[in-house]
């Protein structure tokens, strides 16, 4: 239905090669042979061997792994109940600082963040590590979750809870039984979005870290600094086909459940 | 209505269902419901009728138990709602938007409630299944609420909120959702339902001709009060109130001083002429004779009111409830009446300069010296080219022309008067209507065919 | 009962977590003050923390700030981030503009598979989007090699480490907070408009000019808000493409903290970071409540 045009052919084409050969010649790369990373020397997996026999590198990603589960299930439940506060409780005294608590981390500069938390964390005495950084994500990602959450309540029928308790449900049953159920996609993807928030973060994480505990981030950027490494494109590539596969996943579910639904309608409208 | 005596707000030792007693609610500064008293009987189809904003959404959470009485106190079966939940009251609602759980089936909609009570997997399955077939959705139990249509889906919300065979239905804008043609079949099968449960049932409704098809008594609410509580022909053929008049159908609202006409000594013999029986009622002759004893039964009561309260004026002790007029009496002067048979009494109302008055016999002579209003049915005017005779007959000429298939509807501009509309029935054939636009017509009624209302 | 838990425990969070530690901050900011005044921090640098601090109370403006700090490098570096934000940003728009323009007008059957691309970078770690640059950009780099290889030129560009590196690392990495606001303006804008503006007589241009432009200007200042913020405490993108004459405020507080181990001033540059970052959020959320309003 659209004109063709050049114009948009070209804006698209070159957008999206800007967007993504980085990541092609990251991924290319990483199967070079040779140890000079901008020299092609034949095609080689020997850099994902290497990476794969670094303990440091095998310790970080646990670290990573460990502290992403943690802090996106505690942000989940906690950025829900948030969404819930905003979206239903209506008011009561500091709401005002409430939600301006849970916006403002969404533009904070994460060295502010970072630093803030670390000195609380120096203030209470409590010691630097693994809990620190779950904390600290903690904090940040709950609030990416009560966005998402409370975009879907937004537009949540307030009608069907009501329908629930009109039924015999208690407050807390007709949420289990009938908002949970309706608002589980986008609680999951508030839970993706904390777990991929965690996984990427590196500023916090540096400042609210101790010796005892190094995520796969600041593992990355210290070897980064150094300047290009083989195994880090290595590592690079692993991680970007987890998230591409994973994208991709989520995009065809959700477009063949849209499908699905479109069906469903057409048929409905069918005299039965 | 006929074959039932169904009235048990006439029946002083009927205990009502739902008592409202003086009950408010404000939100904030906007008061919701003013201090509103009113009885709701068991087995009533009850509709609360009005314009947005009115309050009778309200009054139907309150009943559900979604909002609590600010003042005032609210009676289920005699027991006070003012600290029950809605999960442990005796009430279900279906919603405007049916709030069915999308991500359950329909089956499992229906058993929602009955699940919460604890009952047994067996008879769950029984009610369920009946449920499905009362409301003949066997066939669509496995589906899921967007795999069936708009018509279904309402079913499906009905089947749900009856499972629990409450003593009180809620239903808030029940057809709102559908396509008019839907909407008439479901309003025939929404009664159906409720005769063969036998479940009360209070709909809440913006659709005046909704209302009208299915109540047993329609209130009219505007801000918050009831203005008019009725049945569905008392609060079309005598609306207490320019406000009921104008909010429900088609009328003519025309406003002129009112003055007293001459009461001549009450002849009653001479009238029956002109007023022929009901068709539904053939045994309405033996009962025209004033009925007997403290109790008047239904139809006596219908009698009563439509028959000879024109005759014979005012026998009702309320001072300010105006007398209706007679509904089915054949108030068009199509054959001309001898003009001795205007009724004497009641109001003559002067409505525009250097025009004779309309006579209104049913007028309260006590308002006379005030300025009134006229409320006039369309389908109770009669239109012609020459002059007929009739008690009122006003010049007018005709502006526009509405053909709505079986009738039209003449848009007729009154000289040195307002604009009214005519509506009659198109018996003949297109071709030989010879009413056209710009004809001057004249517009007739008989003295009964309106009613006089304040304001 | 129910619903006073359901608020307090996301609420004590929060205030235990992010309220607490910003009075902290502030406290340190301020305190060292009336202490031991050690000679490794910059007495004026207090000043003007105390300046800015006083400014926020009185209202008074930020030059009185910029006038009392002494020691250039702090306000050079909040200065040269805001110069930074504010260039990238521009970039940022001439790049993501015509990219969010062509998915808006693509086939309706092509927009959700574009979406996903664009949203696509957005899951992977920024870190790896930064890091792939530096393979590109360096010295014996691609981008050299091509241009060695194509002949436009003879000797190496040094790109790597300079501002010019950051302005790409930028833009290549929130590119997709451009696109996305502006997308979804575009998008939901009726087609029939611009046959309207023209069949009334307006070129293709100026129907783009007159009708698109407006009508995604929501899109375009929530976009840039997205971008600009954000990028004024970027840490990852100066230490890594930028280089020694690269001045940003998140790299300099970062520096001030881990190599200088100097709390207080690290803390003093946050609060100030912080209130100059005041304005543009709080536009950004006014943008959006008129947005909301405009909608519903």
């Amino acid at each position: 239905m659209k004109r063709f045009s050049w114009f948009n052919a070209t804006a698209l084409t070159l957008g999206f090669a800007f967007l993504y050969m980085p990541m092609i010649i990251l991924v290319i790369y990483s199967f070079n042979a040779s140890k000079l990373v901008t020299v092609w020397a034949g095609f080689s997996t020997q850099w994902y061997g290497e990476l794969f026999r670094n303990e440091e590198f095998l310790n970080a990603a646990w670290v990573t792994i460990k502290v992403a589960v943690m802090s996106s299930s505690i942000a989940t439940v906690l950025g829900t109940m948030a969404a819930l506060v905003l979206v239903r409780a209506g008011r009561f005294s500091g709401r005002t600082l409430f939600s301006g608590m849970i916006y403002a981390p969404l533009v904070m500069p994460e060295v502010i963040t970072g630093l803030s938390l670390l000195l609380l964390f120096i203030g209470i005495g409590l010691d630097r590590g693994v809990l620190t950084i779950v904390l600290a994500h903690t904090t940040f990602s709950m609030c990416y979750v009560s966005v998402v959450v409370s975009s879907r309540l937004v537009s949540f029928d307030q009608s069907l809870e009501e329908a629930a308790l009109d039924l015999g449900c208690s407050a807390f049953e007709a949420f289990r039984l009938v908002t949970l159920p309706i608002i589980a996609p986008a609680v999951i993807s508030g839970w993706l979005l904390a777990f991929t928030l965690s996984l990427d973060d590196l500023v916090i994480a540096s400042f609210t870290t101790g010796p005892s505990a190094t995520t796969l981030p600041i593992k990355i950027f210290s070897a980064v600094r150094l300047g290009v490494s083989p195994e880090i494109n290595a590592l690079s590539t692993i991680m970007i086909a987890i998230v591409t596969i994973g994208v991709i996943t989520a995009s065809l579910v959700t477009k063949q459940a849209a499908v699905r639904q479109a069906r469903d309608a057409r048929m409905a409208e069918r005299p039965a | 209505m006929t074959q039932s005596v169904f009235a048990p707000w006439n029946d002083p030792k009927a205990k009502p269902l739902i008592q409202f007693r003086n009950v408010t609610k404000r939100f904030g500064d906007f008061t919701a419901i003013d201090n509103l008293t009113q009885d709701i009987f068991e087995q009533e189809f009850f509709a609360l009728l009005g314009p947005s904003g009115c309050g009778k959404t309200t009054m139907m959470r309150m009943l559900a138990g979604f909002e609590t009485p600010t003042e005032g106190q609210i009676l289920i079966a005699g027991e006070d709602m003012s600290n029950v939940p809605p999960n442990k009251r005796a009430v279900n609602m279906m919603f405007q938007s049916y709030a069915l759980f999308p991500h359950l089936s329909v089956w499992e909609n229906i058993a929602f409630g009955l699940k919460r009570e604890g009952k047994d997997k067996e008879s769950i399955a029984a009610r369920v299944d009946e449920m499905l077939r009362l409301t003949r959705l066997s066939k669509f139990a496995q589906r899921k609420p967007h795999q069936i249509s708009g018509g279904q889906r309402q079913r499906v919300a009905l089947a749900r909120s009856l499972a629990k065979a409450p003593k009180l239905l809620l239903l808030d804008e029940p057809l709102g959702a559908l396509d008019k043609k839907l909407r008439q079949d479901t309003q025939f099968e929404l009664m159906d339902i409720q005769e063969k449960t036998g479940t009360t049932f209070v709909i809440v409704t913006h659709d005046q001709e909704e209302a009208m098809t299915v109540a047993s008594r329609v209130a009219v609410m505007d801000e918050g009060r009831i203005i008019q509580v009725a049945t569905p022909d008392v609060i079309y053929e005598a609306p207490n109130s320019v406000y009921v008049a104008d909010f429900i159908g088609d009328v003519n609202l025309i406003k002129g001083r009112a003055e007293k006409r001459a009461a001549a000594p009450a002849d009653t013999t001479a009238q029956p002429v002109e007023t022929p029986q009901p068709p539904a009622t053939p045994a309405a002759q033996v009962s025209t004779q004033p009925v007997d004893g403290p109790q008047p039964n239904e139809i006596g009561e219908w009698l009563q009111n439509k028959l000879l309260f024109p005759i014979l004026g005012k026998r009702d002790p309320q001072p300010k409830r105006l007398p209706p007029p007679a509904p089915n009496t054949d108030s068009r002067p199509a054959k001309p009446a001898p003009k001795a048979e205007i009724q004497p009494g009641g109001l003559e109302l002067h409505w525009a300069e250097g025009q004779p008055p309309i006579i209104a016999s049913n007028g309260d002579p006590d308002l006379a010296g005030q300025t009134l209003t006229l409320a006039l049915r369309p389908e109770k005017m009669s239109i012609s080219k020459e002059k007929p005779t009739a008690p009122n007959v006003l010049r007018g000429a005709v502006i526009d022309i509405a053909y709505l298939g079986n009738l039209s509807t003449y848009h007729v501009q009154l000289d040195n008067g307002p604009m009214v509309k005519v509506q009659m029935t198109n018996i003949r054939r297109i071709a030989r209507r010879d009413i056209t636009w710009e004809d001057v017509v004249w517009v007739s009624f008989s003295e009964t065919s309106g009613v006089v209302l304040k304001g | 009962m129910r619903r006073a838990v359901l608020i307090l425990i996301p609420y004590l969070w929060l205030v235990a977590l992010f309220l607490i530690p910003f009075v902290i901050v502030l406290k340190i900011a301020l305190s060292d003050v009336a202490l031991a005044r050690p000679p490794y921090m910059p007495q004026l640098d207090f000043t003007g923390g105390w300046a800015a601090i006083r400014n926020f109370l009185t209202g008074l403006d930020f030059e009185n700030f910029v006038f009392l700090t002494s020691d250039d490098l702090y306000w050079k570096a909040y200065l040269s981030s805001l110069q930074i934000a504010a260039l990238s940003t521009l970039l940022t728009l001439f790049v993501g503009y015509p990219i969010a323009y062509a998915m808006a007008r693509s086939a309706p059957e092509w927009r959700p598979t574009l979406l996903m691309l664009v949203i696509l970078p957005f899951w992977t770690s920024f870190l790896i989007r930064v890091y792939a640059w530096m393979g590109i950009l360096s010295n014996e780099g691609l981008l050299n090699q091509f241009l060695l290889w194509t002949g436009i030129i003879n000797e190496p560009l040094t790109i790597l480490n300079t501002n010019t590196a950051v302005y790409i690392g930028i833009v290549y990495t929130y590119l997709p907070f451009m696109i996305l606001p502006i997308y979804s303006a575009l998008e939901r804008m009726d087609d029939s408009l611009l046959e309207a503006a023209e069949d009334l007589g307006c070129s293709r241009l100026s129907a783009f000019w007159l009708v698109t432009i407006p009508l995604s200007k929501n899109g375009i200042i929530a976009g840039c808000f997205l971008v600009f913020i954000p990028v004024i405490g970027e840490f990852v993108i100066p230490s890594l493409l930028g280089g020694s004459g690269t001045l940003m405020i998140g790299k300099v507080l970062w520096e001030e903290f881990f190599s200088n181990r100097d709390w207080p001033v690290a803390s003093a540059v946050a609060v100030i970071l912080l209130l100059i970052l005041v304005i543009p959020i709080i536009l950004f959320q006014r943008n959006e409540q008129k947005q909301r309003e405009a909608e519903g």
